[in-house]
């Protein structure tokens, strides 16, 4: 295989591998500050124990993020030379501000926020934790207008093809960037609402009768019935944003492969490149147009205009299905435990039992809706203004094979560790007592008569 | 806003990089150097020491970032030439890294029994770490090229980054730690500080050998006798450090923090020595800073973020040590 595929291969692995921490720790970190918020309000101590047991979640996922994290800012200049060479005027700046504004900021108080609960005053912690997380959020801000303005480009020139910036506002503020940024923000909190819910789930199975694991998994299940239906509703929008900027992307998402007025839904099917149809289809008529035009009739341009300018149909159409199938299950999931939760009547082992099973089913909508945006690009790095094979590097073949099979089975080991150390430390928190935590004095202090010797 | 030149931005940018490289290298320098020298054969001393350097080993590693996203922004081109001339060891060196990271943060949530391996996943981590960078060190110095006796010279100079940074982490500890780790620790320094002068003593030997502008930098009178007091300098240091470590413990735990910072102006004087020894270059005896600068529009953006953030930056920094003074073994793990 040539330094082309695999570089794109290692780039995709890298940042897939990546994208699932940030996902967590964004909305775990606005999370802990809610239950460290009602802690303060109310100083009762199961807000304190559902502080604690998350917050090592999150200096996990924390690591991981910065860890992985760390590869993308070696691999932007060896394997893509090209991206900082035509666009490093817009790059640069935007990345120097991610790491500036918020890299640091989350960096230097996560220890605060960690260890440092017994050495500020009560205000300072929960200021840390507020910080934390809005660095984190700060951080989505910055790759995100990035990442955007790759999909959208706006307020540049372009001199003898290298991008000048001209208005910055235009920049920052391009066409999709409100869209993706709330949309991955909610991203971010379903992954998290069905995290929590299905970790707290795991907890009352196996007997804990504690009350943090039935609050935070109220709280959870409360945030999924809000979050989920609503990004379905900026999911659409975010998708007549593409239609209007990226009609070959949605082409793509759809099997649209003529133009063509009343569209059809295509809910299954193969779509085949060389025949330029979609075998074994099951479609609804005319849906397609209504949902993307408001308009049964509407006219949708198909693949066969943007020939040698779309990106390739199978994955983006896939991806599109199962993001939008794990969103729709999210809704279910959300409403069918929310209303049991909302009539006061207790789960079933069923329902929790589903929730667990559902744990990380926003890490498989958020990767699939990734792949199918930063797939939907192709063959585009930035759209209309640099391929992706422009940017390539020139380092031998073999050595990227060689760093991607390291990166891979790296990736796989520590995703597996992640996620079985996870369960058990649902499982060890099962046989914690009821609260550990000393509350007289001006300041709570937390013993750690169980946990001793550990940390984060 | 003042209109800087493209020459002016370029030694700024390069100033600044300079800046998160050498504070790269003496923050995570230190918990690096707490890993490789992590103690086996003792849980708690394990749990003290990592202790140690948990609230402050994710921030420490932001400043690589920093150090390679300036490489990246402001000087593109070089970025591309170096990383892609060191791509295997910037690689296997961002391994260890996430190798080190992740056991850092599992090891306290798994079993007891498991733990004692992710320890030394932990160790092995750091030190490999550590191996690559100075192995990226050396082949620089030698023009990014390999050759069998360039890439020797790499794996001398990764086992003199270990013995570094086996240093500072020892005397970081030395400051942190009591009883029988903080004994442990000094004498660890001093075999460390002894492989490490060996090592710098080597290298300042080797580089004029190998680099004639390097030679011809250090040896032109008039700035070569002000240069000169940068290895005097340094070699006061490691004599006053064996002097100190000598009197260490004392009552009262004074000068605990001596070593410490003995180890930063060591640190100091060997950076300064290279710098000294690469300016104007980018890329050895290739690429200047000034050929490799990005446009002056970007820069000056990029330039007034950092004057307002960087102080602020500098602000929560001196909060987060100051937060977490005194020994480690009185930190309360959370």
């Amino acid at each position: 295989m040539d330094v082309f595929v695999l570089s794109r291969i290692q780039f995709a692995a890298n940042i897939s591998f990546h994208i699932l921490f940030p996902t967590i720790s964004i909305a775990l970190g606005w999370l802990l500050f809610y239950f460290k918020v009602r802690f303060g309000l109310s100083k009762h101590p199961v807000w304190m124990r559902a502080y604690r047991f998350w917050v090592k979640v999150f200096a996990l996922t924390f690591a991981l993020g910065v860890v992985s994290g760390i590869t993308m800012s070696f691999q932007f200049g060896t394997n893509w030379p090209g991206f900082m060479e035509r666009i490093g005027n817009i790059a640069g700046p935007l990345l120097a501000y991610e790491v500036l504004t918020a890299f640091f900021l989350e960096a230097t108080l996560l220890g605060v926020m960690l260890f440092g609960v017994n050495k500020v005053k009560d205000w300072v912690h929960t200021l840390a934790t507020f910080l934390v997380a809005f660095g984190t959020t700060m951080s989505a801000f910055w790759i995100l207008v990035l990442n955007s303005w790759m999909h959208t480009p706006a307020g540049v020139e372009i001199i003898d093809g290298v991008v000048h910036a001209k208005d910055w506002f235009a920049i920052i503020f391009n066409p999709s960037f409100p869209y993706r940024f709330a949309h991955t923000l909610l991203a971010s909190a379903l992954t998290v609402s069905f995290l929590v819910a299905g970790i707290s789930a795991y907890r009352l199975l196996r007997g804990d009768n504690k009350k943090a694991p039935n609050i935070t998994l109220k709280t959870a299940l409360l945030c999924a019935m809000v979050f989920a239906p609503l990004q379905a509703f900026v999911g659409d929008l975010h998708g007549l944003n593409t239609l209007k900027h990226q009609p070959a992307k949605v082409a793509a998402m759809e099997g649209a492969w003529q133009t063509q007025e009343g569209l059809p839904l295509v809910v299954f099917g193969i779509p085949d490149q060389e025949l330029k149809e979609n075998r074994y289809a099951i479609e609804i008529p005319n849906l397609a147009s209504l949902i993307l035009t408001h308009d049964a009739k509407g006219e949708i341009r198909g693949l066969e205009e943007f020939e040698g300018e779309h990106p390739p149909v199978a994955p983006v159409f896939f991806g599109f299905r199962t993001m939008v199938g794990m969103g729709l299950c999210m809704i279910l999931v959300a409403w069918w435990c929310g209303i049991t939760l909302l009539r006061k009547r207790s789960f079933s082992r069923f329902q929790l039992n589903v929730l667990v099973a559902m744990s990380f089913s926003g890490w498989l909508a958020t990767l699939a809706g990734w792949y199918v945006t930063e797939i939907g690009r192709q063959p585009y790095l930035v759209s209309g203004i640099l391929k992706t094979s422009e940017a390539v590097t020139d380092i031998a073949g073999e050595n990227v094979a060689l760093t991607l099979g390291i990166y891979v089975s790296l990736y796989i080991v520590l995703l597996l560790a992640y996620v079985k150390t996870l369960f058990r430390m649902a499982k060890k928190s099962v046989l914690v007592e009821e609260y550990d935590l000393d509350m007289s004095g001006s300041r709570s202090v937390i013993k750690n008569s169980s946990h001793k010797g550990e940390m984060a | 806003m003042i209109d800087f030149s493209a020459d002016t931005l370029a030694l700024i940018f390069a100033c600044l990089t300079a800046l998160s490289v050498f504070l790269y290298c003496i923050l995570d320098g230190y918990d690096l150097g707490v890993g490789i020298t992590l103690p086996m054969k003792s849980e708690a001393q394990r749990n003290i020491s990592i202790a140690s350097i948990g609230p402050f080993w994710d921030a420490n590693e932001t400043w690589l970032v920093l150090a390679v996203g300036l490489l990246l922004v402001a000087f593109p081109t070089a970025h591309s030439a170096i990383l892609k001339a060191l791509y295997l060891p910037a690689t296997g060196m961002l391994i260890g890294l996430i190798l080190r990271g992740v056991a850092f943060d599992f090891r306290a949530k798994v079993h007891v029994t498991k733990k004692y391996r992710w320890d030394w996943l932990f160790k092995i981590g750091s030190v490999w770490a550590s191996f690559c960078q100075g192995f990226m060190l050396g082949i620089y110095v030698m023009g990014l090229e390999y050759r069998t006796e360039t890439v020797v010279f790499g794996m001398f100079s990764g086992c003199c980054v270990v013995a570094a940074y086996a240093l500072i982490g020892n005397a970081w500890l030395v400051l942190k730690t009591s009883d029988d780790l903080q004994l442990r620790s000094i004498r660890l320094c001093k075999q460390c500080g002894a492989i490490s002068l060996f090592g710098i003593i080597a290298v300042s030997m080797i580089n004029p050998i190998v680099n004639s502008n390097v030679l011809a930098i250090w040896s032109t009178p008039p700035w070569a006798y002000f240069y000169a007091i940068i290895p005097l300098v340094c070699f006061a240091m490691f004599a006053l450090g064996y002097a100190v470590l000598k009197k260490l413990p004392t009552k009262n735990d004074k000068g605990a923090a001596l070593p410490f910072i003995i180890s930063i102006v060591i640190f100091t004087m060997c950076f300064a020595g290279l710098a000294i020894s690469f300016y104007p270059y980018a890329v050895p005896n290739q690429l200047t800073l000034f050929e490799a600068a990005s446009s002056a529009e970007s820069l000056t953006i990029i330039l007034y973020g950092a004057i307002f953030v960087i102080p602020i930056i500098c602000c929560y920094t001196v909060f987060a040590y100051y937060t977490f003074r005194g020994k480690a073994d009185q930190l309360q793990y959370y």
